[in-house]
């Protein structure tokens, strides 16, 4: 067929099926290190499988792996569609499809063999780090290239926020990773002490702003509505979200350093602008939920819906709870407690991972010209261990974490403390073995949504679809 | 902070809220008709994409403009806008040190009677055992463990074997201004062999002190050739600190060899590893953390812990 007059999914398969492996890995990684705090014995005594040296590989795998294959796959594939155009230029998107994964491959290979820069989220050594910056370059040629050729006057929502995801990431990825080479896998970064902590904060959280909330954001606002069968509720929402989301997260890395030698000033504006963040987060949230108003009856019996109302429920949480964690007062009982564990995988399991296979099973079908994906029951099943995992998980970690920040502030009538840290610790054990079930019931559900994919797969015919001619 | 870093966090910031209640504002439209709107604003995507463009939802603008006030309240408040360093002339620092002035007000008579009896005393008082057990499971538990066992490179506090000495004014010291223990690295002046002869004079020091107690008559035909060898090494690089008998020097924090109580462990491999290489140990100093009349209480446990594995 005309290659010009069929979209490009292939790049869009590839990632999409990367997601799913990506995910299960990641999430399997987690599940073991979730043990581990549970079973300290369960790092065999070697280097390679120590907690610390996991705990990076977790992050980056579900992250950088999963998140950002799905990013890949859904920007791809919605960039097409909403500017009725194929991708531009093909070999550079597909360029990026193994730039990415030599990058993952890398990843996995260095961080358990302690190669890192010290830097959460940024741990990886500065070879990767270029490669990874070619690769989002090309990217954004890509995208922007597609945008560029449009068949279509307007631009949808979806792709302003894929476009400021794309821009804001390679900013922050450059000026993060600034460090002077020594060896192959050792450099220093060119900022120092505090500046370097802010630096660090600025792009940590950023990361979670435009990579794990304006991305997504781009999925919902494609797939909430196609699979709602409704238009999007309010453009002029759109526009007053947007901005105000993407203006006001630059400002709110300093809350993940209050009470620290930061001054009183970077930390108070970090707190108000976090605050300030709320009501633009749930921008997006009324957004997508009024948007499926009206089609309330489509959740009974499409398990996409499902997947994508339930995270926005998590989106709507996790974006009310970080702005109270950033007050100082909140702040400083949450603040090195698993309140802040919990917090996280409220946004990462309830928001980024269930928006995430909502648009993978919408997507993988029609990229492979399939009806619909192998099994509806199994898509149902992955929903509810999901869910209730999740549900666990986040549960655990909350009680846990305000128990934390209790105990270590009780004192006794004489003013001395009332509990030790390791009695703090001891107290946890319950909470992680409920968290450790809740992660295992998430991994199962990736393991099923694993073998649905590859069912689906297997028995499709790829049949490139046509650029439909705009309206 | 300059001048024009002051003018650009100002701008910046204000400018940047300032902004989106802009948008805010002209994106507010006076509610004309009640309920949703069903015209959509004639754009279209992908064959079904369009959109809506309802009124923003009130009680979200009213959200929206609330925090934007806060904010604006907030830095009139507390530092935030450059230099500026709010009203209430709050800081971090200030908080910190209030905070500690008001806990000394309410616990430091607990304490204060406590510093007015001896240190021995102390250390069979129940109740200032059960508050110097709270500051030391907070304070040195995590070094010297729980139970003051210590641990490889930790030293074991309830053992008697003290480095620096175990009288009330001394534990005092230590924890007020902290240890620095160093052993320099001797692998070059005494060589492969060296450390081997020196660790066999070590290991036949007990046999030396059971057999003829230190100081007297010569022990020289009760060597083997080795152990000789490795005497006048010790002799020579050794004795400076560790003292002619091998007893140690507690004004130096040099253990006693003879007692069989190994700090950083106890086989040859140990012994060989801390002849070549040295260590250089660091006890932390305590008196940024915690008053003297606290150091006081804790000294008196540790001085406990000591009586109680004593006996």
């Amino acid at each position: 067929m005309d290659t010009a007059r069929t979209y490009n999914d292939v790049v869009v398969r590839q990632f999409a099926v990367m997601t799913v492996v990506w995910g299960v890995v990641g999430m399997l990684v987690g599940v073991i290190i979730a043990a581990q705090l549970m079973f300290p014995e369960l790092n065999f005594d070697l280097p390679w499988t120590t907690y610390s040296r996991l705990r990076p590989l977790h992050t980056n795998a579900v992250i950088f792996a999963f998140g950002g294959s799905a990013l890949f796959a859904a920007s791809y594939y919605v960039v097409q569609r909403t500017c009725h155009v194929p991708l531009y230029a093909p070999t550079l998107a597909s360029f990026t499809f193994w730039g990415w994964n030599v990058v993952i491959v890398l990843a996995a290979i260095t961080l358990p063999l302690g190669y890192t820069q010290g830097k959460e989220y940024a741990e990886l050594a500065w070879p990767i780090d270029v490669l990874i910056a070619a690769v989002w370059i090309a990217y954004g040629v890509v995208f922007f290239g597609t945008m560029a050729k449009r068949r279509v006057k307007h631009i949808y929502v979806a792709n302003w926020f894929f476009a400021s995801y794309i821009i804001t990431i390679a900013v922050l990825h450059i000026v993060n990773s600034l460090a002077i080479p020594v060896t192959l896998g050792l450099s220093y970064p060119i900022y120092a002490g505090i500046v370097d902590a802010m630096v660090q904060w600025w792009y940590g959280h950023n990361a979670v702003g435009f990579f794990l909330t304006a991305g997504f954001l781009g999925i919902m606002y494609y797939f909430v509505p196609k699979q709602a069968g409704r238009p999007v509720y309010s453009y002029r929402l759109s526009v007053v979200h947007f901005w105000a989301l993407i203006s006001t997260y630059m400002w709110a890395g300093p809350h993940h350093l209050h009470y620290t030698s930061l001054p009183d000033w970077a930390q108070s504006i970090g707190m108000v602008f976090s605050l300030v963040l709320f009501a633009p987060s749930w921008g997006g949230m009324i957004n997508g939920i009024m948007t499926m108003s009206g089609a309330w009856d489509k959740l009974r019996t499409d398990p996409v819906l499902k997947f994508l109302i339930v995270s926005l429920s998590f989106y709507g949480m996790s974006t009310f709870e970080g702005p109270m964690m950033s007050i100082k007062t909140v702040n400083a009982l949450s603040h090195y407690t698993d309140w802040t564990i919990g917090h996280v995988h409220s946004g990462a399991l309830g928001w980024v991972a269930m928006v995430t296979f909502g648009c993978i099973y919408g997507l993988l079908p029609r990229a492979y010209g399939r009806p619909g994906m192998y099994s509806q029951r199994a898509i149902e099943l992955h929903f509810w261990l999901a869910t209730l995992g999740i549900v666990l998980y986040v549960a655990s970690m909350w009680i846990a974490g305000v128990m934390q920040g209790l105990m270590w502030r009780a004192v006794n009538d004489d003013g001395t403390l009332t509990y030790t840290f390791i009695e703090s610790l001891k107290a946890t054990y319950p909470y992680y073995a409920v968290r450790l079930v809740g992660g295992l019931m998430f991994l199962a559900g990736a393991v099923i949504m694993a073998w649905n994919t590859w069912k689906t797969v297997a028995t499709s015919e790829r049949v490139a679809q046509p650029v439909l001619d705009p309206a | 902070m300059s001048g024009f870093w002051n003018a650009y966090i100002w701008l910046l910031t204000l400018g940047t809220l300032g902004g989106c209640l802009w948008l805010l504002q002209a994106m507010t439209t006076k509610r004309k008709q009640p309920g949703p709107v069903e015209d959509t604003t004639g754009h279209s995507w992908d064959g079904d994409l369009e959109e809506f463009n309802n009124p923003l939802p009130r009680w979200w603008l009213t959200l929206f403009w609330i925090t934007g006030i806060f904010m604006i309240v907030y830095l009139v408040i507390y530092p935030g806008l450059g230099n500026f360093a709010g009203v209430m002339g709050w800081n971090q620092v200030s908080q910190y040190e209030a905070e500690r002035a008001a806990a000394e007000e309410r616990y430091g008579d607990v304490f204060a009677a406590f510093a007015a009896r001896p240190v021995a005393e102390l250390a069979t008082d129940p109740d200032a055992l059960r508050v110097g057990r709270n500051l030391f499971l907070n304070n040195c538990a995590g070094c010297h463990g729980s139970d003051g066992g210590g641990a490889r490179g930790y030293p074991n506090l309830t053992d008697g074997a003290w480095l620096y000495g175990g009288s009330p004014e001394t534990i005092v010291q230590t924890i007020t201004y902290g240890r620095n223990g160093v052993m320099p690295a001797l692998g070059a002046a005494l060589g492969e062999g060296g450390i081997d002869e020196v660790i066999a004079y070590l290991r036949a020091l007990p046999r030396l002190q059971a057999a003829a107690p230190a100081g007297t008559a010569s022990t020289a035909q009760t060597l083997t050739a080795p152990e000789t060898a490795g005497q006048q090494k010790f002799q020579t690089f050794c004795i400076a600190c560790h003292g002619m008998d091998a007893h140690g020097n507690q004004a130096l924090g040099a253990p006693n060899l003879t007692d069989n109580d190994w700090l950083h462990g106890r086989t040859d491999a140990d012994i060989r590893s801390v002849i070549l290489d040295g260590r250089a140990n660091h006890m932390p100093a305590h008196e940024e953390l915690l008053t003297p009349d606290r150091i006081h209480v804790l000294a008196a446990y540790v001085l406990s812990l000591a009586a109680e594995g004593g006996s």
